[in-house]
Parts: structure tokens; sequence; C-alpha cells
């Protein structure tokens, strides 16, 4: 685990501060190329939001970082571990399915589209995951689960299923779903994007009460809002490369680049 | 609040209107009477159906051997065909190209040869292989070529006449035919889930056999479960080819074999749809409540009350946060 605040003085602890550290990621579907050389650092703890038009790539590096798409070139690193590879002797070689899935159990997703099980109730949801994959006992994750719902204020609707509740609820379960494997990194892909404008703001209370919490988070918004008020830092991408990125307020305030300054007078 | 103030104005007269008349409603009435009073007057005056004859034939015990053969038919080679079919339809769908091309080599050959020949072939297989035997395989020729003369590295084996008796030699052949139909249902199924579904299953960190059990087969079953009743259905009927193997143990061979001893042929043929007509509503109870259990969740395909009990609880679940939050 790592330990934020407790600075020593070994080399390796600025390393290790570092959750993500993405470098010159590219990522291509056939001959389309999406992602053209991406850097990107995520200390622990820090709330980065990734902002850009649609098809700027934005979603696809999301998915790369939990190996949900697979990277052309690069290197994606998460807490130090390089994901979806091991490296020996110079060499690349692709991980197993059963150390990919393992690689994914500490980094949380949460989805433009809920993508809850249908079949579950919001309960079943959230203790899925603890139970089948890390074989936790039963009742220690049931309290778990009802104490994660209660948090993203839904300790009334264990019992419901995805269909009965409402967009905004839905995405809390799916939130409180992500949690329940104890994630040190949690990745949004534009979570409020697909909920009613009146739905939205109780997602993000939910999002801000975790980055509070000090959770490393990586949400592709088009929330400017929420980035400027909750995000440590901002990434601007455009056409699969990084145009700008620093501190939220000021990157919104005074854009330097001529895209992110258009981008951001559409959405403003 | 304008939802009062509407309620406080006087209610509107509620409409009373005339229906719109359906003439042709009543003709179809008359004419399709006058076609069920024919038919039961058939019934009731043709001595051809020898009603009493029929009733002491049918629950014989040659004849309740018979059904009892035809439903473990169906049950076993629906089993088979369920289990086989999972089976392909995953492996039709995996990465690996080896387990796919041999899925669809499967679904193929199955698919093209008509259950009628198998039924035959199958029951012909004796002719093939006097004994069944497992071990080594070319156990003869490696032998041979190191020079030992009829060296045999068998386990053990039995008779094919034994183990292929009539009965097993029909479910095989039933069972094998349905698992490459099962194969394409289930493979519907399994792809019509949300790909979302997966993906949300990966970013848990299950893993492919997890995602499949847990995942996407329970959401699939909504989609498998009415072709699969079709499937059954269909197979309580072609266990009737199995007289071709031949079984004699099954019902249309039994009450055709009553038929032709007595003369009687067409109350037999009667008695044969009255049976097959129970059976199959006994299977439609099955699934009704088979589709009831898998719909779960899902307000369209669920009972209505499950929709309404969601949309009260929804209001009130909102209002109720209102005031916490």
């Amino acid at each position: 685990m790592t330990a934020p605040t407790g600075d020593t003085t070994t080399a390796r602890t600025g390393e290790r501060d570092v959750m993500v550290r993405a470098e010159q990621v590219h990522k291509s579907f056939g001959a389309l190329e999406v992602l053209k050389g991406i850097d990107l650092e995520v200390r622990s703890g820090e709330v980065c939001c990734l902002l850009g038009p649609s098809g700027s790539g934005k979603s696809t590096f999301l998915r790369c970082i939990n190996h949900l798409e697979k990277i052309n070139a690069g290197r994606i690193r998460v807490d130090g571990e390089l994901i979806g590879y091991r490296e020996r002797g110079g060499k690349l070689h692709e991980l197993r399915e059963s150390e990919v899935a393992a690689q994914r159990r500490a980094i949380g997703m949460v989805f433009q589209r809920f993508n809850l099980f249908p079949h579950m109730t919001a309960l079943q949801n959230v203790m899925e995951a603890p139970l089948r994959v890390r074989g936790e006992k039963k009742d220690v994750v049931r309290d778990r689960a009802a104490a994660l719902l209660e948090r993203v204020g839904l300790g009334d609707r264990l019992g419901a299923y995805p269909s009965q509740l409402s967009g905004g609820q839905q995405q809390r379960v799916a939130i409180a779903r992500a949690l329940a494997m104890q994630p040190k990194l949690m990745l949004f892909d534009e979570p409020t994007s697909a909920l009613d404008p009146e739905l939205v703001g109780e997602v993000l209370d939910v999002m801000k009460d975790l980055a509070r919490d000090g959770m490393t988070m990586i949400v592709v918004t088009h929330e400017i809002g929420f980035a400027r008020e909750v995000g440590d830092s901002l990434v601007f991408m455009d056409g699969g490369v990084v145009v700008e990125s620093g501190v939220p307020r000021e990157v919104i305030a005074n854009p330097r680049h001529d895209r992110t300054k258009a981008f951001l007078a559409k959405v403003l | 609040m304008s939802v009062e103030t509407q309620s406080e104005r006087a209610r509107p007269e509620p409409i009373r209107a005339v229906p719109v008349r359906h003439p042709g409603r009543w003709v179809a009435v008359a004419v399709i009477g006058v076609l069920v009073a024919m038919f039961v007057h058939l019934l009731v005056t043709n001595k051809a159906f020898n009603w009493s004859f029929m009733v002491d034939e049918m629950f014989r015990p040659p004849i309740v051997a018979g059904l009892r053969g035809t439903i473990a038919l169906t049950l076993l080679a629906m089993l088979i065909g369920v289990g086989l079919g999972v089976v392909i339809a995953v492996m039709r769908l995996s990465a690996n190209p080896i387990l796919r091309g041999v899925a669809w080599g499967y679904t193929w050959f199955f698919r093209a040869v008509p259950r009628l020949v198998l039924a035959i072939l199958f029951g012909n297989l004796g002719i093939l292989w006097s004994r069944i035997e497992f071990g080594l395989p070319f156990d003869r020729q490696i032998g041979a070529l190191f020079g030992i003369q009829d060296f045999e590295a068998r386990l053990f084996g039995f008779s094919a006449v034994d183990i292929l008796t009539g009965f097993v030699a029909g479910l095989l052949a039933l069972g094998l035919s349905e698992a490459a139909y099962m194969a394409e249902i289930v493979r519907a199924g399994i792809q019509s889930v949300d790909e979302g579904q997966t993906e949300a299953a990966q970013a848990l960190g299950m893993r492919r056999g997890q995602i499949l059990r847990r995942i996407v087969l329970p959401q699939a079953m909504r989609v498998i479960i009415p072709p699969t009743g079709n499937e059954t259905i269909a197979m309580l009927k072609d266990t009737s080819l199995v007289a071709f193997v031949p079984v004699s143990t099954e019902l249309f061979f039994q009450l055709k074999a009553v038929g032709n001893r007595t003369f009687q042929v067409f109350p037999m043929l009667v008695a044969a749809c009255l049976w097959y007509l129970l059976l199959t509503s006994v299977l439609l109870v099955g699934q009704y409540y088979l589709e009831r259990h898998f719909a779960r969740g899902h307000g369209r395909a669920g009972a209505a009350r499950v929709k309404v009990r969601g949309l009260a609880a929804e209001a009130g679940g909102t209002t109720g946060e209102a005031v916490t939050r």
C-alpha cells in the first residue's frame, strides 16, 4: 500500500507516490489510431479529470488503464506494476487471463451506462465480486456492502433490482460495487453523461465525498464545474494527444491552446 | 400547487360513448359454432372412434411402459442436448480457433443429417465394432512398429451390443442432434447479453468462467428458454423416431402395435394425439415457471406487479432521499 503522507528519504518513495504512470501510450483500432502517445502521471490521492471532445480518445485511454483495451505501444503502470504485461529480459510477455484479472481487482471502474447486473439486487451487485473473486465470508461482505450502499445514500434500497432504480441510483450502486473491492484507484468513464440533468448532482456528490476521503480518481467527464471544484489536475485531450494539462482552475480560466479555448467556449 | 387547484374544480362527467359495433365477430362466432357442432357430432356418432375400446387400451401396462420410455427419452435427450449445447456454444464463441472450428463442424454435421437417419445409423453402429474398448489408441499399429505382434494396451471394454442397446443408441442419436440445435440457441442467448455486462465483470476482476456462469448465462436464459421449450416439445414428438433404431418401449410404437393387432388403428391414433397433448401441456406449465424465474429483475418480461412496485418505489425513493439529503 502507498502511504501518501509518510515522505521518507528512500529514492523509491517518490516513485511509489505515483499511482498511475502512462508513457507514450498508443492505441489503434484497425487503421484508426485513437491514442497517439499519451503521457500522464497521477499521484496517489489525486483527482485527475480528463476533458475533451467526443472521439478524442479519453474513454479509450481510461479503458487501457485496466486493460479492457490492449495498447499497441508504450507502458502503463499502476502503483508501480506494469499493466497487462510482464517485462523479462528486455521482452514483454502477455499476462495470463487470471493475472490480468488479479491486476483489475485493485482498480475500480464506473461506466457511463452503469452496467449493473440486472438479475441481481443492489446488494447482490455489490456483494458479487468480493464473494466470487476474493472469496470473502458472506456475512462480512454483506455488512460491508450494506455500509457502502448506506454511504452512497441507498441504505433503504438494498433489495431493489436495477430496473426498479432511477439512473442516478443505479450509478451510485455501481460506485458502491466498485468500492466493495477496496480499490486503490477508481476510473470513472463519463459517469453522469447518461443521466437526466436533475440526477447528475447526486452522483457527483458521492464522487466528491470519495475525493475528500483521499481516493485516487481518474474521471472522464464533461462536468467542468466538477473538474474545477474537485479536480487536482485537468488533462485536455483532442485527436488522441494531450493538448494541455495543469491545475483545473487555471486551465479553465486561461487556456493556452486554441483547441482548448474552442472546446471550453462550447461547453461553458 | 397546480395539482390541487385542478382537483378542486368540478370533475367532468365520465365518458359514456356508444362502443363501435363488430358485426363480423358475430358472423365468425356463428360459423365457428356450426363447425364445432359438426365436429362434436362426428366424435359422438362415428363408430370408427370406438371410444370405450380406446379408453380401455390407452392405460394398459405396455402403453404405460411406452409412455415412461418416451418421457425418459425426452428428458435425458434434452439433458444431453442442453448440457452439450452450452459447451458447444461456448466453444463456438471462444477466442481459440481450434475450439471454434470443432464446434462449427459438430453443428454442421448434426444439423445436416436427419434425426431419422441418425436414429437408424446409431442403431447399426454395432456393425462397425463388436466391442467398444478404451486404452491407448492405435496400439496394434504401434506394437507392429516395434515388432511386437498383437500388442494390446486396453484398459476396459464391453460388447457393443450391450452398450448400444436400442435405448442408448436412440438416446445418443436424439441427444447429440439436439445439442447442435441447442448450441445455436445458446449462442444467440449469450450474444444477446450486452457487452457492458462482461466489461463490468472484467473490471471487477472476475474471470472468464465466472463471468459466463454468474453474469452472462443467467441473463441469456431469458432468451434461451422460450426456444428451448419449443425444442423440448419437438423432442417429445421426435422420440417416436427411435422405433426405427429399433426401440419398442416408446409410446407411439406401443399404441400402433395395439392398433395393428386389434385392427382398431384409428382409436389408437387418437389415443396417441391425446397422450402427446397431455404431455405437451405439462411441459408448457414447466416452461411458464422457468420463464418467470429467469425474468427476475426485468420489468418487461416479468410480472407487471414488479414494475408497478418499482415505479412506486422509485417515486417514494427519490422523495425520501430529498428529505434525508
